[in-house]
């Protein structure tokens, strides 16, 4: 008999607005019906009414974890209509922000998933130099979120040479961090156990939805903007695309965990190679015309669509974000998958929406549970595994 | 200009050619045509779908369907005009499931419709927005 199972309106692991509805049978997820909108803010239709300038503080509030991405891409498309070179200088340093961001979205997504499947070591671990992070993004923009960094032609800041050596020191550090957390996760087996075969989305599957950054990556998929479309110093610097074949949860979270390793060295070199200049372009009109711009945001590709009649502000402006392809392509992933391993496979796509948590299962009209209940059911699947596998978590805490 | 766009030149009625830059390439197609240039770019030559952008003309609903190539980081975006007493045009998303969702989006936000859609239900409005407001459309 088919039950439905409504997780929602709001992510019980991202706390963010959404509402799915699992069909189960049983333990076994059999169908999903995806509710979205709940924070549908109306972007495209306030940005006609604001100038060229302003709209970039409009898509920067798009989104609190990826607040870089938006601008970036939105500044790449006005500088595709209007042909604008960019100084040297400010792609290097456009790049090094939006590197940063990624680790510290990478770094988000990892301690929640660890916290929901019990593992609240991971948890706290990747928080703790989360925090190192954010107060480097400060020290470099001014801000640890919404870093107002991009204006049309370059950007905002420049980056101190008296800053280098504490930005150093904390890549260093992260650096060191990293590396030796992402083996000890990747070794862990009862982690393995929780994701390996979890949660597979087809390289076919990935493909006919257009999914995007490490949903794709992790199912196969070898695309990423920083490669196939380079903007700002991709292209100059050395760093390589990390793509695993096994298209479940696991493939996911390793190519999340390895990418943060490559922003490690791809800041590094484009400390090493830039040259003090310029770091704003003149920008006078923006002619009529059409331009796109697309970056590659921790989720995947960002895309801005803007159109100029040539006055001070944009006719139309559209915008994509990943999460719009990648929560699609849930339907095809939660299909087989248990109750428990539902929550983390909705999650997997590291989807974007905003606050606040609420969740309740009903049976016959009564609250069976609610978001607790389900973050306790996956929690409990991991501590079954622990009896069969010993504590290995107590490893992990020696590491902190 | 690309090989593919050569191709797509002989197979169909394409006007409007332009390459804005060699990575941005924008060209013109009639509405009945869709469904086969999208079919042919996805199917035979593995381009990706990226979005589209619908905008209110004054010859019509636009529809520019960003299509990506990977491979050489070039977007091909295809328009079409949706004439205003006539806003019906083929849906995509049977063939192509990442086109389910902006669909249903130019749908509820500019009231075209899609002929073959399974599910035209509002994506993002609130439940209690009136099915007749399109909050896209010029001059409402």
């Amino acid at each position: 008999m088919k039950r439905v199972v409504p997780i929602g309106p709001y992510h019980p692991l991202q706390e963010e607005p959404e509402f799915f509805k699992l069909q189960v049978e049983g333990e076994k997820v059999v169908g999903l019906e995806i509710n979205i909108g709940y924070n549908h803010r109306g972007h495209e239709y306030i940005s006609p009414t604001l100038t060229w300038d302003q709209a970039i503080f409009l898509v920067e509030r798009i989104c609190g974890i990826c607040s870089n991405s938006h601008p970036f891409a939105y500044v790449c498309a006005v500088e595709d209509l209007a042909k604008i070179r960019v100084p040297e200088r400010a792609e290097y340093i456009r790049t090094i922000v939006d590197e940063l961001q990624r680790i510290h979205s990478h770094f988000l997504w990892v301690g929640l998933a660890g916290h929901f499947m019990g593992y609240n070591t991971v948890w706290m671990w990747f928080w703790k130099y989360r925090e190192h992070l954010l107060d480097l993004l400060e020290l470099i923009t001014g801000n640890r979120n919404h870093y107002a960094m991009m204006k049309i032609g370059g950007v905002r800041r420049d980056i101190r040479e008296e800053d280098i050596p504490a930005i150093e020191k904390t890549l260093n550090l992260l650096e060191e961090k990293t590396a030796l957390f992402t083996r000890a996760v990747l070794d862990d087996p009862v982690i393995r156990a929780r994701l390996e075969g979890v949660g597979i989305l087809t390289t076919q599957d990935a493909i006919a939805y257009g999914v995007l950054g490490p949903t794709a990556r992790g199912s196969g998929v070898a695309i990423d903007v920083r490669k196939d479309d380079p903007i700002a110093a991709y292209s100059w610097i050395p760093w390589d695309m990390i793509v695993f074949d096994d298209c479940d949860l696991f493939a996911k979270a390793k190519v999340r965990l390895l990418e943060c390793l490559e922003s490690v060295k791809m800041i590094r070199a484009c400390l090493e190679r830039m040259s003090p200049g310029d770091i704003l372009a003149d920008v006078h009109e923006i002619p009529p015309g059409e331009g796109i711009g697309r970056v590659e945001a921790p989720r995947g590709e960002v895309f801005h669509y803007v159109r100029s009649d040539g006055s001070n502000m944009p006719v139309r402006h559209k915008v994509r974000a990943p999460s719009y392809m990648n929560v699609a392509s849930n339907v095809a992933a939660v299909k087989g998958c248990t109750i428990a391993d539902a929550v983390l496979v909705l999650a997997s796509v590291d989807p974007c929406y905003c606050c606040t948590e609420r969740i309740m299962v009903m049976q016959d009209g009564k609250q069976m549970g609610d978001g607790e209940y389900l973050i306790k059911l996956s929690q409990k699947t991991t501590e079954t595994l622990k009896t069969r596998y010993g504590d290995p978590e107590s490893k992990l805490r020696g590491l902190m | 200009m690309t090989e593919l766009c050569r191709q797509l030149e002989k197979k169909f009625e394409v006007t409007g050619l332009k390459e804005h830059t060699p990575k941005r390439i924008y060209m013109e197609v009639p509405r009945r045509q869709i469904s086969d240039v999208a079919k042919f770019l996805f199917q035979e030559h593995a381009l990706r779908f990226c979005i589209a952008t619908a905008t209110d003309t004054r010859r019509g609903f636009e529809i520019l369907y960003h299509f990506g190539e990977d491979k050489t980081g070039i977007i091909y975006s295809i328009r079409v005009f949706v004439p205003k007493d006539d806003p019906r045009i083929a849906s995509l998303a049977p063939s192509l499931p990442a086109a389910n969702w902006i669909e249903r989006e130019i749908h509820e936000l500019l009231g075209v419709d899609f002929d073959g859609h399974p599910n035209l239900e509002p994506l993002l409005t609130a439940e209690d927005w009136p099915r007749d407001r399109y909050p896209l459309r010029r001059g409402e």
